[in-house]
């Protein structure tokens, strides 16, 4: 039994069938990335499992809760944090501002009038930001308006956002796109000492096949809105069908 | 300091200084010189500056914080008056019944007009509340409730007023018939005449003051809290907060009640230093006003809001009052000719030409000064350090600009 179970999944827009039938289960504790080619119904999938899509029929369920028709910050409030495919920060703030929002959301829920206390006298909140920034790197930039980062430092920054709510599951859409190779490695070494230093699971919607390979321990394959396969990268690098319907494609 | 950063309570200290000092500050010329005009230190005005800044400081928890501008935020002005003045004519003239019914009424218009505006944002939003005010200054203008309910409410285009056989149920036989506070009338003052100047020290003008300081303490509070870091996150980025976990309708409401009361504070304040009132409060022109005194002074920052508040003010009530006469007495000095010339090129910028005025400076401070007069002092700031800086070049060391 995963953390996520996605069972019997349709979803049609008008004559479109953009998921058929898709069967998932994301076991806890792994990275699970979901690949295919584009078209495929792999941001139709991701939005369903953040409740931004309700499916025609079947049932998404996370950690036996289910998660269809939720709001977005109930989402969060289950457990699942998203990474966005450009980075979605606060740019108008400090970087330690950003990662002491999440604290606070974390620690207030939805809503508190908190409106009289000072937040530099928030110590708890603010060692937490600080601990998080200096996990990924960034404690020297707490000071800096978020929107001049760099792209990488946005993306990192994002992630600490993200991780310092502890989250059960993490979902990514596409982490890398857009970016430069070194860039891209950046992210895939920032990804793994994530997983290194945590128990966490993620699920990553991707489209770099060297990301997904250097990261993946389970790959689903979609095409055409339904799972092709499912299986470990090893077996899938070398799968008939897969090549057919992607790594063929992609040669082109 | 009270809860404050030292450069916080710095800010603070010095707007207590300058609302205490404010009768003598503001005359800085003697009665009767030439530039007596430009004196501000009389009472309506100076309550003026601070009713205004009230009101607009509590938009600028709203607009500065959020960024949900509100486009009919007179309105709750024009119902916290009515509900003042209201009081005044059941119960009697003392005002704290007056003022704490204008919040809390004032409040209760908020919480329906801003649940139903915060389900769009942006222009509709604007647009919703904008919408929402037209309708009330309709229904007050032409007294639509009382007609419904037979009798006045809002008594149309005559204004609402006190008259003597008014119920007053609270009113003893020796009573001031003035608006007061426990016997202490607000239009009654104290005059220190020195030299050729006459300073004017009124009590509704401190009493507002008094008000003024605590709603910008309480602001200040507000933008340094968690709450206010939420309210700014609104402002950035809403699809991240909501996936923080964050519902941001809540806070967003939360922003706009605090703003709708500071508002409904600052409408029975103006009752209460002259107990009428009329629907044109409400108007479309006085909401719009509103968001000019707060971009000219600053979105989003602390002070600024008062300052706009104050610029403002004083145009539309010193500029305005300066007429062609005036003009040709500066210049009697020069020949005839150029004189005329003078007179005619100043003419279309003073008396009722001041709206001309302020249109070029909002102009000039949006294309200058983006953030307001806020970000022409801290221009001015940084110049003056940079000289410091290059007057000791060896300890000097330079920072990349921000």
């Amino acid at each position: 039994m995963g953390i996520l179970e996605v069972k019997g999944v349709n979803k049609r827009f008008g004559g479109l069938q953009a998921l058929g039938n898709v069967n998932l289960s994301i076991a806890e504790n792994t990275v699970h990335a979901i690949i295919g080619p584009n078209g495929a119904g792999k941001s139709t999938l991701l939005n369903v499992l953040v409740g931004k899509l309700i499916p025609d029929s079947g049932s998404v369920m996370f950690d036996g809760q289910s998660v269809l028709g939720r709001k977005p910050h109930e989402i969060n409030q289950l457990g699942i944090s998203r990474v966005f495919q450009t980075p979605e920060i606060f740019t108008d703030l400090t970087v330690l501002e950003n990662v002491m929002i999440p604290c606070f959301a974390k620690r207030d829920g939805a809503f508190r009038m908190h409106a009289i206390e000072s937040v530099g006298h928030e110590v708890d909140i603010k060692t937490q930001a600080e601990t998080m920034l200096a996990d990924v790197n960034m404690l020297e930039k707490s000071n800096m308006h978020a929107g001049s980062l760099s792209r990488g430092d946005k993306r990192r920054l994002e992630m600490a956002m993200c991780l310092v709510q502890e989250p059960r599951l993490l979902l990514l859409d596409e982490p890398t796109a857009g970016m430069a190779r070194a860039d891209t490695n950046n992210t895939i070494d920032l990804l793994k000492e994530i997983k290194a230093k945590r128990d966490i699971t993620m699920a990553i919607i991707e489209h770099d096949m060297h990301v997904v390979f250097s990261l993946a321990e389970r790959i689903t394959v979609l095409a055409q809105g339904t799972p092709l396969v499912e299986d470990t990268p090893d077996n899938i690098k070398g799968h008939p069908k897969v090549k057919e319907a992607y790594l063929g494609e992609a040669a082109h | 300091m009270l809860g404050l950063n030292s450069k916080d309570f710095t800010l603070f200290l010095v707007v207590v200084v300058l609302v205490i000092a404010a009768p003598i500050l503001l005359n800085p010329f003697p009665s009767d010189s030439a530039f007596a005009q430009f004196n501000a230190g009389y009472p309506a005005l100076m309550q003026r500056f601070v009713i205004f800044g009230i009101l607009v400081i509590g938009f600028n928890i709203l607009f500065g914080l959020t960024g949900y501008l509100s486009f009919g935020h007179a309105a709750f002005l024009g119902v916290g008056s009515f509900a003042a003045v209201w009081m005044f004519k059941l119960l009697s003239y003392n005002i704290v019944p007056a003022v704490l019914l204008s919040v809390i009424v004032a409040g209760l218009f908020s919480v329906v007009i801003g649940y139903v505006s915060l389900r769009r944002s942006g222009i509709y939003f604007s647009i919703l509340t904008l919408a929402f005010a037209q309708m009330m200054y309709a229904i007050a203008y032409s007294d639509l409730l009382g007609k419904f309910f037979g009798g006045i409410v809002t008594n149309g285009e005559t204004g609402l007023q006190v008259y003597n056989d008014d119920p007053q149920i609270l009113m003893s036989p020796g009573d001031p018939t003035v608006p007061h506070l426990f016997g202490w009338e607000m239009n009654s003052s104290f005059t220190w005449d020195v030299g050729g100047w006459s300073f004017v020290f009124q009590n509704g003008y401190y009493l507002s003051g008094i008000l003024m300081l605590a709603s910008f303490y309480l602001a200040i509070r507000i933008f340094r809290s968690p709450f206010g870091l939420m309210l700014r996150a609104i402002k950035s980025n809403q699809n991240r907060l909501a996936y923080t976990g964050v519902s941001s309708r809540p806070y967003a409401l939360a922003a706009f009640v605090i703003s709708g009361m500071y508002a409904g504070l600052a409408g029975g304040l103006l009752a209460a230093m002259d107990p009428l009132t009329g629907a044109e409060r409400m108007f479309w022109t006085a909401s719009g006003e509103i968001v000019i005194m707060s971009i000219l002074g600053g979105v989003g920052t602390l002070i600024g809001p008062i300052l706009g508040a104050g610029v403002i003010k004083y145009m539309e009530n010193i500029v305005s009052t300066i007429n062609d006469n005036v003009v040709h007495g500066w210049f009697a000095f020069m020949p005839d000719g150029i004189e005329n010339i003078l007179v005619t090129v100043i003419h279309p910028f003073i008396g009722k030409g001041w709206h001309l005025t302020l249109g070029l400076v909002f102009m000039a401070v949006v294309i200058f000064l983006p953030g307001g007069l806020v970000e022409g002092g801290q221009r001015l700031g940084r110049l003056f350090e940079r000289r410091k800086v290059e007057e000791k070049p060896p300890t000097a060391t330079t920072e990349p600009a921000e």
